[in-house]
């Protein structure tokens, strides 16, 4: 049976006009995830003085509400980290749900088959990786930070919020899960704020790419002592 | 001539030579067919035999082609120009990778890869690239002039015309005339739009961006290139690059990721000295 069929010209779509460049926003996901990257570096090394006592750690969290105090009042050193990080958050969220509706928009029909080449697990799992650390982020805050979502209460001191929370298994598993995604998060991230802000080139790809290796397993695994130290025993 | 040439040919394929002996495969092939832009399209079964391990992949669609034209059929329509892997003109996702890099082992265009490097019996897809700023055509074809409208957004330099100035009167060091030319080896097949997850046109772009940059003669209008090439990338409605390296990876010139991290510091060289786009 013979198909007769008549070639047309292409038929374009008329693509949507892009209000924003895609490279700006890839600027605003790379600043805003090196903010919050700046934030965990701290964070990461103010954990580590659980291991120096209940006194200790408890202090430490007493100190970042009273930064600057008397100058100013007590908590405004935190109230401005916290604004800060809340915006790196919102435009890091804007700009990944604008260039995943981009890429979406750019190929709204699928292949049938599609195999990756090159690309890495880190690199695949940003999407959702981060849709995943972004709710594991408002459960931490419930958890550590206000304690509502803690077997402590919001009563408790930090201490105790801590040992109480990560002598739960299912809720250290929770924690390990989250932060080693958060791992992959920032080993690709790292790599691709380096491209994205023009910083990258052949001699330094190499460097880039071990430099973020070798950070994110640093700053996860300082995490990651503490939730296991409480598990096995060590601190509590 | 002609026809001793022809005898030896056929000499070629008796069964007398057991070294020389027919040794076609057998394949699946499933592809994609779609009589226009405006129909849905669908994957299509069809069997192949005695295919050559030597022919090239563009040779083994040929033979599929004369299958189909004898027997009523519409052939399957693909874009093909040189075959020698330097017009850029053929393109193909072969089993859901661009010109068939996961199958080739290194960098290839569609009509360098061949037969040899699939096993009898297989079963093989070939579907179109796919993006909406590259709506098909038909069948396995599709329209890549969006390309073509970035590179008239700034991929050019403006020289009077007249004689040729005098080579050495303009000293280019050896690096950059080096990663210039690295650059400008892209041939414009839209893999990299193919292979990549976002359908970005980045690695297009960046190489444009890179071989014209790099070298004394683009300086002049080197922001208000990067600015205007970008914008109408984003206009044609390609994809935003995520860094993953797909684009590389599939690239039959193996165009390097650092291309884009140039054209980026570039951009923001530009936006930050008041390049703006001309709309």
């Amino acid at each position: 049976m013979a198909v007769v069929t008549v070639t047309q010209p292409g038929q374009r779509r008329t693509p949507k006009a892009a209000k924003t460049s895609s490279v700006f926003k890839k600027v605003v996901m790379a600043v805003s995830g090196i903010i919050m990257v700046l934030y965990l570096i701290a964070h990461m090394i103010g954990n580590l003085k659980v291991f120096a006592g209940r006194e200790s750690f408890n202090g430490y969290s007493e100190w970042i509400r009273t930064i600057g105090e008397p100058a100013v009042p007590a908590q405004t050193t935190l109230t401005i980290i916290r604004i800060v990080l809340l915006a790196a958050v919102i435009a890091h969220f804007w700009a990944a749900v604008s260039l995943w509706r981009q890429a979406k928009r750019a190929r709204p029909n699928g292949y049938v088959t599609k195999k990756p080449v090159a690309q890495s697990y880190a690199s695949r799992t940003m999407r959702w990786g981060g849709v995943i650390v972004g709710l594991f982020i408002v459960y931490h805050i419930l958890d550590l930070t206000m304690g509502v979502a803690n077997p402590e209460g919001p009563a408790s001191t930090p201490y105790d919020r801590l040992v109480a929370g990560f002598s739960n298994p299912l809720i250290t598993a929770v924690y390990v899960i989250a932060l080693v995604l958060l791992g992959m998060h920032l080993r690709h991230g790292i790599w691709s704020a380096t491209q994205t802000l023009g910083q990258s080139n052949k001699r330094r790809e190499k460097t880039v790419n071990l430099f973020a290796l070798v950070f994110s397993v640093v700053l996860i695994g300082g995490f990651l002592l503490v939730p296991f130290s409480v598990l096995f025993g060590l601190v509590g | 001539m002609t026809a001793t040439r022809e005898g030896a040919s056929f000499a070629s394929g008796t069964a007398t030579d057991p070294a020389m002996a027919p040794h076609g495969m057998t394949l699946t092939l499933r592809i994609w067919r779609q009589r226009g832009p405006a129909d849905k399209g669908r994957m299509v079964t069809y069997q192949l035999e005695d295919i050559s391990p030597d022919m090239s992949f563009l040779e083994m669609l040929d033979v599929l082609n004369e299958k189909l034209i004898l027997a009523g059929d519409d052939p399957v329509v693909f874009d093909h120009d040189c075959r020698e892997g330097i017009c850029g003109s053929c393109g193909l996702m072969i089993n859901g990778t661009a010109h068939g890099r996961g199958t080739s082992g290194g960098p290839t265009t569609t009509c360098q890869l061949h037969m040899r490097k699939f096993k009898d019996g297989d079963t093989i897809d070939i579907e179109p690239w796919r993006a909406s700023a590259f709506p098909v055509i038909k069948d396995l074809s599709v329209d890549r002039s969006a390309l073509d409208r970035i590179i008239q957004s700034g991929g050019y330099i403006s020289a009077p015309t007249g004689t040729a100035p005098e080579a050495h009167s303009i000293l280019v060091p050896k690096k950059d005339s080096d990663a210039a030319f690295d650059a400008a080896t892209c041939i414009g097949c839209g893999a990299c739009v193919a292979a990549c997850p976002n359908a970005s046109s980045m690695l297009f772009t960046a190489a444009k961006v890179s071989h014209l940059g790099l070298v004394p003669q683009g300086q002049p209008e080197r922001n208000d290139r990067v600015v205007n090439m970008v914008a109408q990338q984003d206009r044609e409605g390609f994809g935003g690059c995520t860094n993953i390296g797909e684009c590389s990876a599939a690239c039959p010139k193996g165009i390097s990721m650092e291309n884009i991290s140039r054209l980026n510091h570039d951009l923001l060289g530009a936006l930050r000295a008041g390049a703006r786009p001309k709309s």
